[in-house]
């Protein structure tokens, strides 16, 4: 029960995060997910053995938190929580690709374990992205630039419903396994049946209470858009930051920097 | 000012599942008047509540405030001019932050960046809640998160102020500042509560719901003397008409008689029974 109330306590400064005021903060959502989305598609799209070609993107989330003034320790504990998943999908990567490709002294390193640890380090840069994202721009406004930016706009406040729908969910949920919790006596109450109903009952509370917190948003003139409070307009310095960043990883996805440095170092250092 | 009036006739409604909760209910409040809503549970007072602005949709019955009757077109009208204070206020607050949630109203109103910080700093004073703006809404009290639903409403500057059990929940000292609050709030408004006590400092006015139907409606001293009718509809007199619990003497309940002097009545009959039994 206390993790469930700590884990939305968490996701919700997350939001928090976005009410700062840096100058990150302030460029218009729409840039912020602009890059954000060239940033994901440069480092997604590279082959999965790749390796030393994905580190120079580490420069976008350092600049951001920098300038942005993010928490690096809740962003990282945030990043942590989703690896296990990453690794689970990557955890037979090992066993059945087996093909050598590096050799280090004795030990060889076969093709598996390199695509397990390019997908680890795409994950984290990523994950990483869409945080800085929501907690540069709160997820209010992020929906907001994805409908201004074409998206249907049924389907950014669906989005934005799903947002919220979690708070609603948790809220209920912990309410309920505390009933639970105190009338088991420590044992384990009457096991999965009553989780069956627990889960049944869930789903009903939260969607009355859902249409509960509808009925007030109408009454307070709710017509199917949500208004971001801060203001803001597509302008010089949106468009620097847009073509600045997207410039920059469109670049690091063409060219080899990485190799080009190590040549040099090694054509320097014999 | 004839928008602050509402008027409802012949109101039905029936659940999906059968239950009939509201049987043809009329009655017409005008400017400025402030009226109870009562009943015992289940008695309906929810149900109307919410057919004040649209919530719920009448089987059958009229419903006008002003000169508009309330029908799908007219809801975003209706909408800003009844401002809704839900029962709970966890239903109403579901913004990330305290500022947020207050502004919700305003944007919604199309209001401009800095028309809104006015409205939603007013409201927040108006409420004594300006320090929590900043908080996020499931870190606040009970007390707390009443004041700044309350706060959410009349940031929209509504006309007609509706409330669905405003004193439940509140502590002795909330209820009384929300009490105030609420006496200075000029334009018409409607409350449900069991709190008849309150019933009895704000409303002048009070309308009897029993299984549905209005029992009883009028003024409400009067309403409160008639003990048949309040055992009929499953209530009670308020406290501060009960009587003095030490003597057994009936206070003389006065419209303009406070509270405060029946408390006075009953410190110093338990004092003078005190030195008696000395």
């Amino acid at each position: 029960m206390k993790s469930i109330t700590a884990a939305v306590m968490d996701l919700n400064r997350l939001e928090q995060l976005a009410d700062s005021d840096s100058p990150i903060h302030f460029l218009d959502a729409r840039a912020k997910v602009l890059v954000t989305c060239v940033f994901v598609v440069s480092v997604v799209s590279f082959n999965r053995y790749e390796l030393a070609r994905l580190l120079p993107f580490f420069i976008f989330p350092a600049v951001m938190i920098a300038l942005a003034g993010l928490p690096p320790l809740y962003l990282a504990r945030k990043i942590a929580l989703i690896s296990p998943f990453v690794l689970m999908v990557g955890l037979f990567n090992p066993v059945f690709d087996r093909a050598q490709l590096y050799q280090i002294g004795q030990m060889g390193i076969s093709g598996g374990w390199i695509s397990l640890v390019s997908l680890f380090i795409r994950s984290l840069l990523t994950v990483g992205a869409a945080f800085i994202l929501v907690g540069t721009t709160g997820f209010t406004a992020v929906c907001q630039a994805l409908e201004r930016l074409g998206i249907p706009q049924i389907f950014a406040v669906q989005l934005l419903f799903l947002h919220r729908y979690i708070f609603v969910l948790a809220d209920e949920t912990g309410r309920a396994s505390r009933a639970r919790e105190l009338r088991s006596c420590g044992r384990k109450g009457l096991g999965v049946g009553s989780f069956g109903s627990l889960v049944g009952h869930l789903l009903l509370r939260t969607w009355q209470r859902a249409e509960r917190i509808h009925a007030a948003m109408l009454a307070r003139g709710f017509v199917g858009r949500f208004h971001a409070h801060r203001q803001s307009r597509f302008g010089a310095s949106e468009l620097c930051f847009l073509l600045g960043w997207s410039l920059l990883f469109i670049a690091l996805r063409t060219f080899d920097f990485s190799g080009a440095l190590g040549a040099l170092v090694a054509g320097i250092v014999p | 000012m004839s928008h602050h009036i509402v008027e409802v006739r012949n109101l039905q409604h029936v659940y999906p599942d059968g239950t009939i909760a509201i049987k043809d209910v009329s009655f017409r409040i005008t400017h400025g008047e402030s009226v109870a809503i009562i009943g015992a549970n289940g008695a309906g007072k929810s149900t109307l509540l919410q057919h004040l602005n649209g919530c719920l949709t009448a089987t059958s019955g009229e419903i006008r405030i002003g000169d508009t009757p309330l029908s799908k077109g007219t809801l975003p009208d209706i909408r800003r001019t009844v401002g809704m204070v839900f029962q709970n206020p966890d239903d109403q607050l579901f913004m990330p932050t305290v500022f947020e949630d207050v502004a919700f109203g305003p944007l919604n109103l199309g209001l401009s960046g800095s028309e809104v910080d006015q409205r939603v700093s007013d409201a927040l004073d108006r409420v004594g809640a300006g320090h929590l703006r900043a908080k996020p809404p499931y870190h606040l009290s009970g007390g707390e998160k009443k004041r700044v639903a309350i706060a959410t409403v009349l940031a929209m500057s509504p006309d007609i102020l509706v409330m669905d059990e405003p004193t439940s929940g509140l502590d002795p000292f909330a209820r009384r500042q929300l009490m105030s609050l609420l006496r200075e709030f000029r334009h018409t408004k409607i409350f449900t509560s069991h709190d008849l006590d309150m019933v009895l400092d704000l409303c002048q006015r009070t309308i009897i719901l029993h299984e549905g139907a209005i029992m009883a409606d009028g003024p409400t001293v009067d309403i409160f003397r008639n003990d048949a009718l309040l055992a009929a509809c499953r209530l009670e007199k308020p406290f501060s008409m009960q009587g003095c619990p030490n003597c057994g003497n009936n206070f003389d309940r006065k419209p303009e008689a406070s509270t405060d002097r029946n408390i006075f009545h009953v410190d110093t009959c338990i004092r003078m029974n005190e030195s008696g039994s000395r």
